[in-house]
């Protein structure tokens, strides 16, 4: 069947902002099905409200909206572009929700709008388990007994039928929030209280417990003609309990006979056929007892997903591409492998190698969180690996994770040599440890191993090491034997290395003593040389230079969907200790950009936006593009995207070893965030040409001391600020420039413990809790410029000129991170003088330091005085922003500028100014960290962010207020309850709320100050005043806006004010914590209120800038 | 090495195929020097089905799917009732195997044949040269490590081409699978896998299985409702005098073959069939039902093939197509003309994968749907096959709806 011709224009939803659970990968699904049914001449139609992706970039799509994923946004936009069908399949479950909403109201209907991919039907019997469950017994598979309760009480009742544990499972929520496991009657009532109340529909799912089960995925592909195919099976490390996305997966399934697997096999293909997916791809996810085999369905996704994503760079089938293919009529056997180009689509991948998937968390933002792993989603990012052994594999992904973990064990980190001293080989630890000590750390093992944490893949070995043996460890862990047995496979030749190694005097003596043979097996191994150096107490790159003199290199072999059967035609590569290499190195002139890696928070999707838009300049200017990017997630490791794509971890030797094959002209570092920056000097030491801003001028950047002696040259300001190297200097210090001070470490690993402190004494307190402080590791001392505004800048310089892509004006003020502040893009309330002033300092700075290409700078602003908070020669997070809205591929042009090129010739010589405001917003993750307190600082939290796009500020702060899913109320209740030092600043904005017709509702102080200016406020009890009190007052729906700033800086006892905004946060009501953004939001109401939503797609908001 | 035993016990081993190529790698199972020819599998499951499979008489198999081993042996999953390769090459193999079902290991299982099995191979290398220059002949040795001396051996090893494979495989007497079904079914064992009789089992016949050589009468004085023809391993060619006994079963009984049963009854009509370069091995290759338009992803293991001028050819439009062929001239089949119906057609390389003879009661696929190892997409060929039967004999038509309900049944 050709592709259809009754359907001329398709709407596509993407994901909105990146938060957990839903991050890049729907973005690069996003982009391919753009980009292929664009390829096929349908006019396509985006919505999505984050700016940071790449299927926004505006020659996407023909009409983008980079607007509010709502219900009422969404039907503007169908009113106006009247689209022919909605492909719903694309955009998470955010897409999914927002299509059957559509549906339901009847919108798609009123208009002709017809759903493709997945019909209303299959995704309410896919999505609601009481449906999907009855409809897996109608056709003979089994499912676990499970019941829907709406009350704690017929909780309680179900699970005293069935025991405990049981897992609750919330409805029409994503990655499994406000889901949990109870263990018992306590845990069960607290679980089922708060699953009820995330539930759209108030009400979760009891469950029978599977805890234990290995777990399995299948990706499924179904055409209009029925046929079905398996694209990849994934295991789970982890078994049943861990969610998903937080396990360790591998790919493919290792651990299944092939009765066991084709039974699995047909069962998806019974599921999809059953749900009536009609076409594209499906997620279904199994669980297997591990003692007989019985085989249960645990959900389906039928659309694609993080797994799909996953499943699409592991195996080379383009996924979303296919299935945006199919939706339109296609058929499997219609359209070619891309990779073959011989064979068709139809077909199931087979592949030659091992995948593993490790997830990446950031507790150490969330202090408080717990991070157990449970039923309910807590990683940031993932990282993918590919090696010829799952051994391999397990540690490419490891230090893929760039958590200065260079493989599993046996690095600086590592907890033995931490903790007992660097020894010739764990097993002589017998005799150097106490029997005591031995028995303090089993038991930290036993606990770390029992409940799944991040660290836990680590507590296996040191398990192993510590003598346990492999059923022990599988008691506690009911990890598949296989894979610990592999666990063990690899503390075997580290023992191996270590005895070798003992008696060895120098560099040299040890790396002779280990002998190529041996360090060849360890690289087959995939031991890293950063592993054999600590082992050898060598230089890493002593390893190097040893392995090299005896041919000890990597080959590169090829992704192919085939195992080789056929010839591949795709360039997409990976390492592995093999004899043949595959790589095909050509003579044109190549650049390499490295990825960011996983995404986290604080380095997410901006970044890989980055990564390709350089990439796509470069292959426009005839250049041959090489990336190099271990994140599944991202457009960047789609092979579509470069000339080379090498799935890779982003260290120093893995980056080597590829130059050292492909000898790139030239490597881009300014792209990938924090990443590869950190490897310029090392890369530039062995030879290597970093194009753009000189590794030498990144070091003056980050350098604080270097940067303070450019600023001081150039005569800029920075707040007051010196290095600690000592508790008493720090002291000194902190009195010299007087307190409030802002201190961090200079080196740390994990959270960056960045903290405003007010006091002597509570500096001291900072430095014994966080940070050690010593010589070397030093703890950096700013003054805080208290109630400043922040700026950011970011601009593009060729060496010659510098052009000034935007000057940000935050809406918190300065003290909260840039990257979880909101701010608007121009400024909304900065002089005209300032600005100037501002850009002019960027311009210096630029020159000063060499930058040739991206650089971004924050500045506070100060009674008028500007300070240079940071500069960072690189892309930032807001390049994407900036881009969209000025119309200016800012990632493009630095690309074209670090290759040569001058800012006059790429006809880019003025800063631009657009005639629109945008408002970007960041987006949180609070809600899946209960405990956590929803307050904002100096440390980064969000991990994605929205834009809102209109003609004035306060229409656009609105919009990214509704985009990032706490709109605005236009009347109603506002609670309002500020800290003493935010007492005046806020009556005039309260006087305006009420005059806007609002109740006011407040705790005692804000309302006797309140009242004093006779502002009619209701007064409400403090949490120990007595009930009702402000937490019943909220839970009761009385309140549409809260206004709640932090009160003093103590870390005190959990304060009121912690569980208010934990409570707004559960019960979704805008919460604003800072005088500033309580502004904005009155701002944003009155213009709410004045003129209805209106919508416009960047296209037309461009066309409109160029007249 | 990499799986745990560092220094001690590793015995190394050399690969060399006819045209020079070799490659290192340990004996993970047995030892001493075998000949055969080199194929590889796709499969990323089922090694010991593939292992088991009789159809690997005479060839070295290479798992492209690295890491084998990983669930050991179990009683239920072989094929034959020993394992048939000559030997195995691996990237990696798992010694310590854990599954519910499993009962032991590979090595053992291969040791206590006394059959070979190498790893730390670089398994793709050696795919890809196959790919490239063709299945060939190889030798494995943990003896001779010299190279040039192992390739003079490899060359004068006689190779499977136009050999007659079959007798090695096949039971040397006749046996009853099971008693009880509503049809009677003789399978021709050309070295059987037990999944086929499974199927047939399960779908409702009762089988005996006779050796390959078995006379025609011989069968047909059973009375047989009819008659299967198995898979097996080698050349096609080199089985002439199966070939005649074959087309006198033709349009005396319904007739089901299945791979080289498939060839067979290519053979017996008249057709040629060619060898592959490097074969069809592995789980993964679709193939177009031109009866129903629909795919189905096949088990494949063949390294032959029925030759059909202009197949390839008919790649835009796939139809289903009757090709007369001239049997004037055939002894023993008693027509001059026979309509085959081209079922079945391979969208990878659009080589001949299915055909139909409804006059003479006769059809046959190229690749396995008794799958074992992969997926089950084809098993309703064996509702195929008792309908036929059914309608044959005219007994029990309830067997027609079965060809209705047979795609997503699960065995
Ligand atoms: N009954 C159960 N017993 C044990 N673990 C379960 C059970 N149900 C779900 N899980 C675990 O919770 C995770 C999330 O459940 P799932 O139904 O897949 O929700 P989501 O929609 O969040 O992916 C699964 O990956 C699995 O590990
Ligand atoms: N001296 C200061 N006074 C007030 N706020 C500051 C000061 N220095 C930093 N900040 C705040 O801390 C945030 C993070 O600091 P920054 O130096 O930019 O670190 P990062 O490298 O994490 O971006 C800034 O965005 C700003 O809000
Ligand atoms: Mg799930
Ligand atoms: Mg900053």
């Amino acid at each position: 069947m050709p592709r259809r011709t009754d359907i001329k224009s398709i709407l596509i939803i993407g994901s909105g902002p990146i938060i957990i659970g839903q991050a890049c990968e729907f973005d690069y699904s996003g982009s391919q099905a753009c980009k292929a049914l664009k390829q096929e001449g349908y006019r396509v139609v985006l919505v999505n409200s984050n700016p940071a992706t790449i299927m926004t970039d505006p020659d996407m799509a023909d009409r983008t909206y980079i607007e509010p994923i709502t219900l009422k946004v969404l039907e503007r936009i169908i009113q106006r572009e009247r689209p022919d069908a909605l492909l719903p399949t694309l955009g998470g479950q955010t897409g999914l929700n927002l299509a059957v909403e559509l549906h339901r109201k009847g919108i798609l209907r009123e208009h002709g709008v017809e759903l493709i991919g997945a019909k209303f039907d299959a995704i309410e019997k896919a999505e609601d388990r009481e449906l999907f469950k009855a409809a897996m017994r109608r056709i003979g598979l089994e499912v676990l007994r499970s019941c829907h309760v709406s009350s704690v009480e017929a909780a309680l009742e179900f699970a005293g039928e069935v025991g405990y544990p049981v897992v609750i499972r919330p409805s029409f929520t994503l990655g499994g929030t406000g889901g949990g496991i109870a263990y018992g009657e306590n845990e069960l009532r607290e679980i089922t209280d708060s699953g009820i109340s995330h539930s759209p529909i108030r009400e979760v799912l009891v469950e029978e417990s599977a805890i234990g089960w290995k777990e399995y995925e299948l990706e499924v592909m179904r055409d209009r003609a029925d046929n079905v195919v398996v694209i990849c099976s994934i295991e789970n490390f982890d078994p049943m309990g861990v969610h998903t996305g937080d396990s360790i997966t591998v790919a493919p399934a290792q651990t299944l006979t092939d009765k066991e697997y084709q039974a699995m096999r047909d069962a998806a293909i019974a599921i999809i056929r059953e749900i009536g997916v009609e076409t594209g791809g499906s997620n279904i996810q199994f669980a297997v007892n591990p003692h007989n085999g019985r085989m249960v369905v645990v959900e389906m996704n039928p659309r694609v997903s993080r797994s799909s994503a996953l499943a699409s760079k592991a195996t080379g089938f383009p996924i979303a591409k296919i299935a945006a293919k199919l939706a339109v009529g296609y058929t499997l056997d219609e359209l070619p492998n891309d990779i073959t180009l011989k064979t068709p689509a139809c077909f199931e991948p087979t592949i030659d190698y091992c995948v593993v998937k490790i997830p990446r968390w950031d507790f150490a933002k969330f202090p408080g969180a717990d991070c157990t792993l449970t039923t309910q989603m807590k990683s940031v990012g993932e990282v993918m690996a590919i090696g010829r052994t799952f051994k391999e594999a397990l540690q490419k992904a490891v230090r893929s994770l760039e958590q200065d973990r260079f493989g599993l064990g046996s690095d600086k980190e590592d907890a033995l040599g931490v903790r007992f001293g660097p020894m010739p080989n764990p097993a002589a630890l017998g005799q150097r440890v106490s029997e005591r000590e031995k028995e303090t750390f089993l038991e930290e093992i036993r606990s770390r191993l029992s409940v799944s944490n991040p660290d836990r893949i680590f507590y296996l070995r040191y398990a192993f090491s510590m003598g346990m043996d492999v059923d022990e460890v599988y008691s506690l862990t009911k990890i598949d034997k296989w894979f610990l047995y592999n666990i063990r496979a690899l503390l075997d030749c580290e023992f191996e290395i270590r005895s070798r190694l003992s008696g060895a005097s120098t560099q040299q003596d040890a790396l002779e003593k280990l002998g190529p043979d041996l360090i060849r097996e360890a690289k087959r191994c995939g031991f890293s040389d950063r592993q054999l150096a600590h082992l050898a107490r060598a230089e890493e790159l002593s390893v190097r230079r040893y392995r090299l003199s005896h041919g000890i290199r990597p080959v590169f072999k090829l992704v192919d969907t085939c195992a080789a059967e056929f010839q591949a035609y795709t360039p997409y590569y990976y390492s592995t200790y093999e004899s043949e290499d595959e790589s095909r190195v050509s003579d044109k002139r190549k650049v390499m950009i490295l990825g960011g890696g996983p995404n986290r928070v604080g380095q997410g999707i901006e970044f890989d936006y980055c990564c390709v838009q350089a990439a796509l300049a470069l292959r426009d200017d005839g250049c041959e593009v090489i990336m190099v990017n271990c994140n599944p997630e991202t457009v960047s490791t789609d092979y579509d995207i470069s000339d080379k794509l090498y799935f890779e971890p982003l260290t120093l030797e893995d980056v080597l070893n590829i130059c050292d094959s492909e000898s790139p002209d030239g490597l881009i570092l300014q792209f990938g965030g924090q990443t590869p920056l950190k490897l310029a000097l090392a890369l530039e030491a062995q030879g290597l040409t970093i194009l753009g801003t000189s590794p030498y001028s990144i070091d003056l950047a980050e350098d604080r001391e270097k940067f303070a002696a450019v600023l001081r040259r150039l005569g800029l300001r920075q707040p007051p600020n010196g290095i600690g190297r000592s508790l008493e200097e720090a002291k000194k210090i902190a009195r010299l420039i007087g307190y409030p001070v802002l201190v961090r470490p200079s080196y740390v690993l994990g959270g960056r413990a960045m903290e405003v402190v007010y006091d002597e004494e509570t500096l001291a307190g900072y430095i014994e809790r966080a940070v050690e402080v010593s010589p070397e590791r030093p703890i950096l001392i700013d003054k805080f410029v208290e109630g400043a505004t922040e700026v950011d800048v970011d601009a593009v310089s060729d060496g010659r000129i510098t052009v000034v892509g935007g000057v940000m004006e935050h809406i918190e003020q300065a003290g909260i991170h840039s990257g979880d502040s909101a701010c608007s893009l121009p400024p909304f309330s900065l002089s005209a003088e300032c600005i100037s002033e501002i850009k002019e300092q960027t311009r210096l700075l630029a020159e000063a330091l060499g930058v040739i290409g991206l650089i971004n700078i924050q500045f506070a602003v100060k009674d008028g005085i500007v300070y240079v908070l940071e500069a960072n020669p690189r892309a930032s997070r807001t390049v994407p922003f900036v881009s969209k809205v000025t119309g200016i591929p800012l990632a493009k042009v630095a690309t074209r500028v670090m290759l040569g090129k001058t800012l006059a010739e790429l006809g880019l010589t003025r800063d631009p100014s657009p005639r629109h405001v945008a408002v970007k917003e960041a987006v949180f993750p609070f809600i899946k960290f209960p405990g956590v307190d929803v307050i904002l600082g100096p440390e980064m939290r969000s991990t994605g962010e929205v834009m809102g796009i209109d003609k004035s500020f306060g229409m656009a702060f609105a919009k990214s207020q509704m985009a990032a899913g706490t709109p605005l109320p236009l009347e109603g209740t506002v609670l309002i309850t500020v800290a003493d030092k935010d007492k005046t600043a806020i009556v005039p904005i309260a006087r305006e709320f009420a005059a806007l017709g609002f109740d006011l509702m407040s705790t005692s102080g804000t309302a006797q100050l309140l009242s004093s200016y006779h502002i009619p406020a209701r007064r409400v009890n403090k949490i120990r005043e007595g009930r009702p009190n402000i937490i019943d007052h909220i839970r009761s729906g009385e309140i549409d806006l809260i206004i709640n700033t932090p009160g003093g800086q103590g870390q005190g006892p959990k304060r009121d004010g912690f569980y208010v905004r934990r409570e707004a946060l559960a019960r979704n009501i805008p919460t604003i914590t800072t005088v500033r953004g309580a502004l904005a939001a009155l701002e944003g109401i009155k213009t709410l209120r004045k003129q209805g939503l209106q919508v416009k797609s960047l296209q037309e908001h461009h066309a409109a800038h160029s007249l | 090495m990499e799986s745990g035993s560092f220094g001690n016990g590793v015995m190394k081993c050399v690969l060399v195929l006819e045209d020079g190529f070799s490659l290192e790698g340990r004996a993970f199972a047995g030892d001493g020097e075998v000949y055969g020819e080199v194929v590889f599998n796709t499969s990323m499951t089922g090694y010991q089905e593939i292992v088991t499979d009789p159809s690997y008489k005479g060839q070295i198999v290479t798992l492209t799917y690295p890491l084998i081993g990983n669930y050991g042996i179990n009683g239920e999953d072989a094929e034959s009732g020993r394992p048939q390769v000559e030997a195995l090459i691996v990237r990696e193999y798992s010694r310590v195997p854990h599954n519910w079902r499993s009962t032991g290991t590979l090595r053992d299982y291969l040791e206590e044949y006394g059959l070979l099995g190498m790893e730390g191979v670089d398994t793709r290398a050696l795919t890809k040269h196959i790919r490239e220059a063709g299945a060939m002949r190889a030798v494995i040795s943990t003896r001779d490590l010299e190279v040039e001396s192992l390739l003079k051996k490899v060359r004068s090893y006689p190779g499977l081409v136009g050999r007659d494979m079959v007798r090695y495989v096949t039971s040397d007497k006749e046996y009853v699978w099971n008693t009880s079904g509503n049809y009677r079914v003789i399978a021709l064992d050309f070295g059987i896998k037990y999944s086929i009789l499974r199927m047939l089992e399960h779908h409702g016949c009762q089988v005996t299985v006779v050796p390959a050589y078995t006379k025609a009468e011989e069968i047909l004085a059973k009375g047989p409702d009819g008659i299967l023809l198995s898979n097996g391993p080698g050349d096609p060619a080199g089985l002439c005098s199966i070939v005649s006994e074959v087309r006198k079963l033709l349009g005396r009984k319904p007739v089901f073959g299945i791979c080289l049963g498939h060839q067979l009854l290519g053979l017996a009509l008249g057709l040629r069939t060619f060898k592959l370069k490097f074969g069809h091995r592995g789980g993964n290759h679709p193939v177009k039902n031109l009866q129903t338009g629909k795919v189905e992803i096949t088990s494949q293991n063949h390294g032959f093939c029925v030759e059909l001028p202009g197949l390839g050819a008919r790649s835009v439009e796939l139809r289903e197509e009757v090709v007369t062929l001239d049997t004037g001239s055939i002894p023993d089949l008693g027509v001059a003309r026979v309509n085959l119906r081209v079922t079945h057609v391979n969208l990878n390389d659009f080589t001949l994968e299915g055909t139909e003879g409804p006059e003479l009661g006769f059809f046959s696929v190229q690749y396995h749907p008794e799958a074992s190892p992969g997926p089950h997409d084809s098993r309703y060929l064996f509702w195929k096959f008792v309908a036929m039967m059914e309608r044959a004999s005219g007994r029990y038509p309830q067997a027609e709806k079965g060809v209705v309900l047979c795609r997503d049944e699960q065995i």
